[in-house]
Formats: structure tokens, sequence, C-alpha cells
């Protein structure tokens, strides 16, 4: 799950993490008061987005506006939050479509001295969180990584324990960074690391994190995700996500317990699985044809979800031709059948549908859909599936 | 021979109370393998499947001689469960739990290497001694005794190679599935070692899926310690990057983890690449004849 900036900002607050004062407006009026209320010569006002690459990102509506922008003034602050909110930001990370933005941060100027990146992220060829820090702050850390990776300094830390001060200190040393600023970064950086394990991250990244001209280090951006599998046990972080950052169907397919991707094709998956659905996207798009979602009905999928899943998948108008690829384990392929029999009344499909079952009760689920009499195009394995749906699909264009 | 399971291995059950943990014991059961027992705290002398329950694996492997444990546990708790287990002994630990919380795996996969057990998953299909051992969820009619080993971190496409496999008369001498989270307990490499001592083992299939870098450790290894023919499969080539699919693990970040990274690794290391899902057992065969 990912936040705002706005929230990841509090989360730091709240940690003892050292953040410029900000305020969050929803309309132009909030942001000249917001200015105001900060009380210096200078502020931001920076676009709430979950997408990176903001201030590099402009607005469909308004070409010469940027994600990010320095305001001198209560009435520039209102200006340019004009020409933010309600409008559409495109990033690198967006698609060209962009991302609604729904509030900005007013948030205080400050002195610059250096611009330093930092990263915490799980390392999964050791099993450990590892903190990145590199003194190439404020660009995309991913060009650094592949330019000059011998600017980017790691240390791995147990969950359990947290950071030690003597791995910070190296950290320092490698950055440059002495005197008061180090003392500054102990702390800094433990608080950084326990947070990440206290709220059962899978990223937290300040990009840039600055040092002050008076040596205070501070966090000028803040970009938190969350590790799904654990908001079990965070219920007031779960308030913080916002749904209207997500795909519509995506958070309707999660409700139902089902783990759907949005794609550009326009042929919809219905798999179980989720190695078996990446790879029947893949090999749709072998056979010359474009999959228009991932979509993973799970191990134990009831009818109910699958009938869901249909629902889903017919929702995106793109979509031409269906495939349906069950290798039953868990999850019988009789369930199945008397889904797509149950959707079809319900739903009524109507583009073709290529269906290819195996597995658990595979007989007597091609008995049901033969019974049904229902229009479908049977597939004997994971290739003929594929053709067949790509051909549909063609011929329905 | 197989590896690591085998029709002597005596299994228990962590969570055999629970719908899954029952219905799959029942079906290990089924299937041939020697089911011994299983654990669920607070229900410790009551019997489920035909088998005792305990309270404390400790308890179970005491009375039982449990070597190996399937964990169904809710994933709140698993992680407790599977230290549970390596704390009293248990060599074999498939952990077929989906969903467990990340960071709870870092102690979890410190112990179970200390340890010097084999943990297997989590979120995973379990693993797999056709004719001889079932641990997991997979489906028993599909494999027969043969000589191919299959290592995944997927399930349902585990199915899928073990079919062609099947289909194709080859057949499986043991089949893994590693599991689908960002850290998971045993690794291809692990296994790699374990099938290259192993005579009934021909031939090694490795399925594969974006991110992480596990394909391409394996890769790097299998070039210089790995002397049986291996071929691969890599799912996700059309996945765009930063989208979950599906599985924790199987997300492209900061342009890692992609699939034409792996096959290009695994290609250099001489594995034969399946280049669709359906072209596995075809992939096993070239691997095969290319040795011949």
């Amino acid at each position: 799950m990912k936040i705002h900036e706005y929230q990841g900002k509090q989360l730091f607050r709240d940690a003892g993490i050292r953040v410029p004062d900000s305020i969050v407006a929803r309309t132009p009026d909030d942001a000249a008061q917001a200015f105001g209320q900060l009380g210096g010569d200078i502020a931001v006002v920076k676009a709430q987005v979950h997408a990176g690459g903001r201030g590099k990102g402009t607005f469909v509506e308004h070409p010469q506006q940027r994600g990010v922008q320095l305001v001198r003034s209560a009435e520039e602050a209102a200006e340019v939050a004009g020409r933010m909110l309600g409008n559409h930001l495109v990033t690198v990370q967006t698609g060209p479509e962009g991302a609604v933005v729904r509030q900005v941060l007013v948030e205080a100027g400050c002195d610059i001295d250096r611009e330093l990146y930092l990263g915490v992220v799980l390392d999964r060829a050791r099993a450990m969180p590892v903190l990145m820090v590199s003194s190439e702050g404020g660009v995309e850390i991913e060009k650094v990584a592949e330019e000059t990776p011998e600017k980017i300094y790691r240390e791995h830390f147990h969950p359990a324990v947290g950071l030690h001060s003597f791995q910070i200190r190296k950290l320092c040393k490698k950055l440059g960074v002495t005197g008061s600023t180090a003392r500054d970064a102990d702390q800094f950086m433990k608080r950084l690391c326990q947070l990440y394990a206290d709220l059962d991250c899978s990223l937290v990244e300040i990009n840039p994190l600055v040092i002050t001209k008076s040596g205070e280090m501070i966090a000028l951006d803040a970009k938190i995700n969350f590790d799904d599998n654990a908001l079990f046990r965070h219920p007031d972080l779960k308030e913080l996500q916002d749904l209207s950052e997500e795909e519509p169907a995506e958070v309707r397919a999660a409700q139902a317990g089902l783990s759907y991707v949005k794609l550009d094709g326009n042929i919809g998956c219905l798999v179980n699985g989720a190695g078996l659905a990446m790879a029947t996207m893949d090999i749709i798009k072998f056979y010359g044809g474009q999959p228009a979602n991932f979509l993973d009905v799970g191990g134990g999928a009831t009818t109910e979800q699958v009938v869901e899943a249909f629902h889903i998948i017919l929702s995106d108008p793109n979509v031409k031709a269906i495939l349906v690829n069950i290798f039953g384990g868990i999850a019988r392929c009789t369930t199945i059948a008397k889904a797509i029999i149950e959707a079809s009344q319900q739903v009524g499909i109507k583009v073709p549908l290529v269906v290819r079952l195996e597995g658990t009760e595979v007989e007597e689920g091609k008995k049901m859909l033969e019974e049904s009499g229902l229009p479908m195009i049977t597939a004997s394995d994971l290739a003929d599936a594929a053709r067949k749906v790509v051909e549909v699909a063609q011929q329905a264009t | 021979m197989s590896i690591l399971v085998n029709k002597e291995t005596r299994v228990i059950t962590q969570g055999i109370t629970g719908s899954a943990g029952t219905f799959h014991t029942k079906g290990c059961a089924e299937y041939g393998t020697k089911m011994v027992g299983g654990v669920t705290p607070g229900k410790g002398g009551q019997t489920c499947c035909d088998l005792p329950v305990f309270d404390t694996v400790e308890e179970a492997v005491q009375h039982t001689g449990a070597n190996a444990s399937m964990i169904f546990v809710p994933p709140p708790f698993a992680a407790d469960a599977i230290l549970e287990a390596i704390d009293a002994g248990i060599q074999v630990i498939a952990a077929i739990t989906e969903g467990i919380p990340v960071l709870d795996m870092v102690e979890v996969y410190r112990q179970a290497r200390a340890s010097g057990c084999t943990l297997i998953g989590p979120n995973c299909p379990g693993i797999i001694t056709p004719g001889e051992c079932k641990i997991g969820i997979m489906p028993g009619y599909i494999h027969q005794p043969g000589k191919v080993g299959i290592i995944s971190r997927s399930g349902t496409l585990t199915y899928e190679a073990v079919w062609q496999t099947t289909k194709a008369g080859l057949g499986q001498s043991t089949c893994v599935g590693l599991g689908g989270d960002p850290i998971v307990g045993t690794s291809y490499i692990d296994l790699l070692r374990l099938f290259e001592e192993d005579p009934q083992t021909e031939v090694v299939l490795m399925i594969g899926e974006i991110g992480g870098t596990a394909e391409e450790e394996a890769a790097e290894f299998a070039k210089q310690n790995f002397s049986k023919p291996l071929a691969a499969f890599i799912a996700g080539a059309t996945a765009p990057p930063g989208k979950r699919m599906g599985h924790a693990g199987a997300i492209i970040s900061g342009g890692k983890g992609t699939a034409a990274e792996k096959k290009a690794a695994l290609q250099a290391a001489g594995v034969v690449i399946a280049e669709t899902p359906a072209d596995m057992g075809q992939a096993v065969q070239r691997a095969l004849a290319k040795t011949a």
C-alpha cells in the first residue's frame, strides 16, 4: 500500500524525524492561507499524488505547470494550487492520462546546503532490510545505481535490533558528513530504520534528504510503502489508504479477494495462481495478442469470486475476448465451470470465451460446460488456448 | 532416490484442525504420505483425520518421531509456528501459508539457516516425491515417478510443468515449490546442490518469475557447480514495472528483476529456455538431448 507525501511526513513527525513545516490544502484559498500561516518569504507547493517524478511532471490542462513549484506570495500559492487541483499530473510513473491532484502540500522553504538520498528497502538476496544512502540526492536513484553504483552506500540491519551507531558513522564518513550533522544523523537514521520496522514498511525513501546551512538533517520528501500482508496489525495505517489513487477495478478485485492488474490489451484473462496468470499473459503476447489484465482468482476460489472476476474483466470496454485458464489444484474445475455458467446468466458474456481446464475434477467440469449449451471455444492445452483466443480477438477488432 | 522427502518421511501438520489443514492432511494421507499427527495449540489430546493432535511440536515429535511438518497456520501466527518447528528439530518444513508479513520472515530465515533444517516456502505448494511422499497442496495424480527435478517459485505453473513432463513420459524425481514471497527459506542453489547428488535426477527444470535476483544467482552457481542438463522458464515477460503480480515477490522495481535479464543470465550459463509456458516439457527434452 502506498500513501501520500503529506501522510508520510506526519508519520515522520510522530517518530521524531525532522521534516519542514507544511500544511495540506484542498482549495486555492486554503493554499494562500497556508502560505501566510507558514510565515516565510517563500514556500513550495507540491502536488499530492502517489506517483514519483512530480518535479519534472507536467499537467495535461497546463503544460507549463510542474508538479512541484516554489512560490513567493500567498497569491502565487493560490494561483499555482489552482492550476494543480482537480487537474491531471503526468509523470514518468503515471502513464499518459496522468493522476488527478486532489490536494497540494504547501511547505516552508529551507536553506539547502547539500542534497543526499536515503532509502530503506528489503534486500531479498540477504533476507534483511538495508539502509541505502547516496551523496547524489535529488536525482533518480535508479540512474545513480546504473551509472555510478559506487556512490551508493549500504548497511543492513535486523528489524528487531535496528541500526547500530558504528554503521551510521561509517555512512557519514563516506558521505563526508561531519560534526553536529553526524550526531544528528545518528538519531535521524536510527529513528528511520525503527519506523521501517515498526510500521512494516516495504519502502521508506527520502529524496532529497537535505542538510541545511545550519547543519541540520531534514526530510524534504517522504515516500512510504507498506507491506500489504502486515496491514492486519496496523489498522490505523489502513485508514491512510487513498482509494481514489487506485484503479477502480483493482480496488473492487481486492475487496473480492482477487488479485487484478489492469493492462492495455484486449484479451481478458482469468487464471488461478499468480505464476500461471503471468505465464498466460506471456503466451498470449507470444502468439501476437495483448492481454487486457492480470487476474489471479487464487487457490481456493469460490463460485462467487469467479463470477465477480467475470464482472471485473467485462467492466473493461477494451476486452474483445476472454481466456479462462485453470489448472485445478485446490481450486476445482467444477467450481470454475459452475461460475462460468452463472456469470453468463448474470452478466451475459457477449465476447468470445476460450476455456482451458485441467486438473482436479476436470472431466466433471468439462461436462458441466458442455451440457450448459453456452457458446464457448474449448482448448486442449495452453498453447492451443492462446492461439484460439488471439485469433478470435483479432476477428472481433 | 529423490531429495529431502521419501516414503520413510514422517509428517505432521501444524494447523491440522483448520479447514485447509484438515483437507490437505487427508489429501496427503490418501496419496500415501506417512502422516503421523498434527499440532493445534489448545487442542492437544483430540483426534483429527484419524491422527493424534498435540499442543506443541515438541510433544508431537516425542510421540510420533515426526521429521517433517506441513504448516497451514494463519499468517499472523505462521512465523511463530515455523520457529516452533525449527526449535523442535524438524528437518523439512513446508510452510504453505500465504500472506505472512515479510519482516516476520527475517528472523525465521536466520534461525532456519542456523539450525540446518530445510524450510520450503512460505506461500508455496509444498514438496512432492512422486509415488512416495506429498507434503503440500498439489494435485497428486498429475505426477509420475521419473527423472526430472523441478524447482519453482509458482504453484499452478508448477502443475503445468509437472503435467507436461508427465505427458512426455519423463516423470519427476522431486518437485519443490520455493514460494512466491520476497523471503523464502530455500533457494534454487540449495536444491541444485541436492539434485546434483541425487542419482534419480537426470535433468532439472527451474520455473522462475519476475522480481528479485534468485534466478540470476542460480545461473551463476550452475555454471561452475551443476553438471546435469538444466531447463528454465521465467514468467512475467509482459508484466509492467512497479506492479505486484499477485505474489508479493513478483514485482519489477528499480528496473531490476525483469524476465529478459533473468533469461539472459540463464542462457549465458547454458540453460535451455522454454520460450512459452507450453514449451516447458519440450525444453526439458531439448536439455536432455543436448547433453546426450
